[in-house]
């Protein structure tokens, strides 16, 4: 065993650059247990809600289903089932808004619930161990589980890259303030998760689990410690507050000192990360055989009466989730998909929950003031100090207004992680992540462009060749003819036969004879004349 | 009902460029009271000359640039220009020097490259140096320490001198700068630097009556108020202690190295750090953050930059004090500075 990996079973906690300590604000939404929330009339099902292909629509309009019942299967595109979160019929299909911060149309299913909430019969397994891995992975993949972290990625992906694993990381730091829904579900059901971590540690055919939590979650690792004893796969890691320690670059080096390389993946150091809102899901599909169709969400900040930590059913409309949470708006009220830092804003509340949303934040200005106009820089640094990627936020944002996209290249633009500590601590309140968004944007449409003008490119040069390859076959087949004519004469000519030679040369001579007879009548013609 | 939209991060710390340039000119204050204590009441003449003289200058130069007046007044970044050069100069220079150097300061140095943030040059050093190769006379006419002087100058003397360049009884600046033995009194650096160059050891040298305390009267007590404040800078998180560092480390090792070999013809480390613009350049004037190195790395090797270069200047130089042009030389490196300090990024080979 090498010194790095003794030091990692010791549980040593390493630390990385940078980082802020904005005011958590978690009391507000973690104090009281999660709670169900009343079914709402119609829920929205975008057919997408992963990072992937969607899959293909199985449903038609005027179709009754059940809860759990699959919309969209896995398909030709490989993509994510998405199931139905309660009974009812299927309204519409069609374009509608999605949670996006683009606030863009995709298709949408919307379900009108009939309330009395039928499920589909499910499948509970009693031995999981029984099953091959490809058939547990089918199962999470049939379940519709996705990332719930935030990034979405499909679950069984993530695993069935068969690569050699060090440990598998269980991520319960939720470093974003406001944000208690992990936390919250790690305090009431962390035997679940713990089947969970155990499953996908089978899955995957790694030997070891660390579970990562915040210092500032003291009930989460009470409960996590009373119950590990019974695990010796598992073992835990408490790392201290600082945002954004939860970020997946930040903790695998927070809890291994391993960075992930530019553009890599965690599995190419060996590891692999899943959040423990995933655990779970994945523990609810394998044992019970559950599909998603419902996640914890908190709904937070000052203009709700309610705040706290809901089970959401994936499609219900933002408008009736904080409607049931006494929603209050204020005149310019921001409505928050996500958390403070790195949440997006919904500007119409139609937009239903998903797979990925974690939070509902709806601050007064007070709390959250908006922000201001943004002054100039003033090349202070400060964002460079907090920068958990060591990137040099002040330079790119030079070269962010300045389009100069090799400049951003060189400096790794790539490679920020759209944090928001550097536009959180800029005295000029420049929003940096905001620059950085849109150079990252442009740079992919050049790249598309690129991509596209070289494929033309490749036509336009194939096109040329083969012209050229065909102009050459045919003059070679006129060249082989002509080889074969001659030869075939010179034989018939050898056999005694007439030489087609012959008679060409006779129609020569006679059209000679023709001019020469013509040469001479005209200058007869023309004596004649001068006598006259 | 319609919802409004903005880009995250949604939390901002909201700690302002005003809020940063009002702690550094906060810090400031212990400085500048010993600095009144000891040279009197022309300090704070220089301070209203200054303030008023920028807060115009910036008036007028974004005006000329057609951009709203009453945003660059509020980020205060030209109160903390004005603020450097007035306790820069010599407390008793006529008028004209001190609104000379100011508006220079913010109108060329400052809004002809670009306004804040953009500029290359430190604006009140850049200002400094303008006045100090233009009128050296003025601009090294420090006046001598209260606890030396002859002849006590109140406030209207002051105001009265800096005007029209005599007290109301009638003496003139020169007048007031005789010592006891009737000659003209020097700062401590400039004493020593024009002994040591007319052959005397360090020890004869020190037996003037400049050298009775620390470091050369006053001088040692103004350096340790602006080190407490640039302590209260480094605390508040408003500089890093790179920058400050930096400089000291690149100034008192080589002058102690070349002290030990030389002990008769150097300056002291002591008198290095403690003397002259040491301290105030260290936390305030090198920490400048617009025409500093951006990285720490880049920050350390600008410090150590400039602190050298006050070494090499103050030993070998033409001037007794160094610092203005040690970070004017120094901030000319800074993009060659920035270019290899950039500090390796996540997941490019760099250990945690």
């Amino acid at each position: 065993m090498s010194v790095a990996t003794k030091a990692i079973e010791a549980g040593h906690i390493w630390t990385f650059p940078g980082g802020i300590h904005p005011p958590e604000r978690k009391e507000i939404s973690n104090q009281t247990p999660i709670a169900p929330l009343a079914l709402a009339q119609e829920y929205y099902l975008p057919v997408k809600q992963h990072s992937g292909a969607p899959g293909e629509l199985l449903v038609q309009v005027g179709d009754y289903v059940k809860a759990g019942q699959v919309l969209t299967q896995v398909g030709a595109n490989n993509g994510l089932p998405v199931h139905a979160p309660t009974s009812g019929t299927i309204a519409a299909i069609g374009p509608g808004i999605i949670a996006h911060p683009s606030g863009l149309a995709d298709t949408v299913i919307t379900i009108r619930a009939d309330g009395n909430d039928e499920h589909v019969a499910l499948e509970p397994l009693t031995d999981y161990t029984q099953l091959s891995r490809a058939e547990l992975l089918d199962r999470i993949k049939n379940a519709g589980i996705a990332g719930l972290g935030g990034a979405g990625f499909p679950t069984a992906q993530k695993l069935a890259l068969q690569r050699p694993l060090d440990y598998l990381i269980i991520n319960g730091v939720e470093c974003e303030p406001y944000i208690s829904a992990d936390d919250r579900l790690m305090r009431e059901h962390a035997q679940t998760i713990i089947d969970g971590t155990e499953i996908l540690l089978h899955i995957a055919g790694c030997e070891k689990a660390l579970i990562a939590i915040e210092a500032n979650k003291p009930e989460a690792i009470a409960a996590f410690e009373a119950l590990l004893d019974k695990h010796p796969q598992l073992a835990l890691r408490v790392v201290p507050v600082k945002y954004p320690s939860g970020g997946e670059k930040q903790l695998i080096q927070l809890l291994t000192g391993r960075q992930v390389p530019s553009r890599g993946l965690p599995i190419d150091i060996g590891l692999v990360m899943q959040n423990v809102g995933t655990a779970f899901a994945v523990a609810q599909a394998v044992l019970q055989g559950k599909p998603l169709i419902e996640r914890v969400v908190t709904v937070t900040g000052e203009n709700v009466e309610k705040p706290g930590n809901y089970w959401v059913r994936l499609g219900t409309p933002v408008a009736y989730l904080l409607a049931q949470c006494g929603f209050k708006p204020e005149p310019e009220q921001r409505v928050i998909m996500g958390g403070p830092m790195m949440g997006f804003t919904l500007a119409d509340l139609s937009v239903p929950v998903v797979k990925i949303t974690n939070c509902i934040l709806v601050p007064s200005s007070q709390e959250l003031a908006p922000a201001q106009d943004e002054m100039a820089c003033i090349r202070c640094g400060a964002c460079a100090d907090v920068c958990p990627a060591q990137l040099l936020p002040q330079q790119l944002q030079w070269l962010a207004k300045a389009k100069d996209y090799d400049g951003l290249e060189q400096q790794n633009l790539f490679d920020c992680i759209e944090c928001g500590a550097c536009a959180y601590v800029c005295p000029s309140e420049i929003p940096l992540v905001h620059y950085y968004r849109k150079a990252k944007a442009e740079i992919r449409n050049i790249a598309r462009e690129k991509a596209k003008a070289e494929v033309a490119r490749e036509r336009f040069e194939a096109r040329q060749e083969r012209l050229e390859r065909e102009k050459q076959e045919r003059l070679e087949r006129h060249r082989k003819a002509a080889e074969a004519r001659k030869k075939a004469q010179a034989e018939a000519v050898a056999q005694g036969g007439d030489n087609p030679q012959d008679a060409v040369q006779a129609a020569i001579a006679r059209a000679k004879a023709r001019k020469a007879a013509q040469a001479a009548a005209a200058q007869q013609k023309n004596k004649e004349g001068d006598d006259a | 009902m319609t919802f409004k939209i903005a880009a995250s991060p949604h939390a901002h710390q909201r700690r302002t460029t005003q809020q940063v340039m009002r702690w550094v000119y906060l810090a400031l204050i212990p400085g500048v009271l010993v600095q009144t204590y000891f040279f009197g009441f022309g300090v704070y003449v220089q301070l209203a000359l200054a303030l008023l003289t920028a807060w115009v200058a910036e008036g007028l130069a974004m005006r000329m640039r057609g951009r709203p007046v009453a945003h660059a007044w509020q980020d205060h970044t030209a109160i903390v220009t004005a603020v450097l050069l007035a306790i820069s100069i010599p407390a008793l220079a006529p008028w004209w020097i001190i609104v000379m150097g100011t508006a220079f300061a913010v109108i060329v140095v400052k809004h002809v490259y670009g306004g804040v943030g953009q500029n290359l040059f430190n604006p009140a050093m850049a200002g400094y140096v303008l006045l100090l190769i233009s009128f050296p006379v003025q601009m090294t006419s420090w006046p001598i320490p209260n606890e030396l002087a002859q002849l006590q100058v109140s406030l209207n003397d002051t105001v009265s001198l800096i005007f029209s360049g005599y007290t109301q009884a009638g003496y003139n600046l020169e007048q007031l700068r005789m010592g006891a033995d009737g000659i003209t009194m020097a700062t401590p650096l400039d004493s020593l630097r024009n002994d040591l160059n007319h052959q005397l050891t360090l020890s004869e040298a020190l037996t003037k009556p400049i050298f009775d305390d620390l470091a050369g009267i006053g001088w040692a007590w103004i350096n340790i108020a602006f080190l407490l404040g640039g302590l209260v800078l480094i605390k508040q998180k408003i500089i890093s202690w790179h920058i400050p560092g930096g400089m000291l480390v690149g100034l008192l090792v080589p002058a102690a190295i070349y002290w030990l070999f030389n002990p008769d013809q150097a300056i002291t480390p002591m008198l290095h750090a403690l003397s002259g613009a040491t301290m105030l350049g260290a936390f305030f004037i090198a920490t400048d953050p617009v025409t500093a190195a951006t990285s720490n790395k880049g920050r350390w090797v600008f410090g150590l930059l400039v602190g050298f270069l006050v070494f090499v200047i103050r030993t070998w130089g033409g001037y007794p004090d160094a610092v203005a042009f040690a970070v004017l030389l120094a901030n000319m490196t800074v993009p060659v500075i920035d270019k290899y300090t950039q500090p390796i990024a996540y997941g490019h080979g760099g250990r945690s």
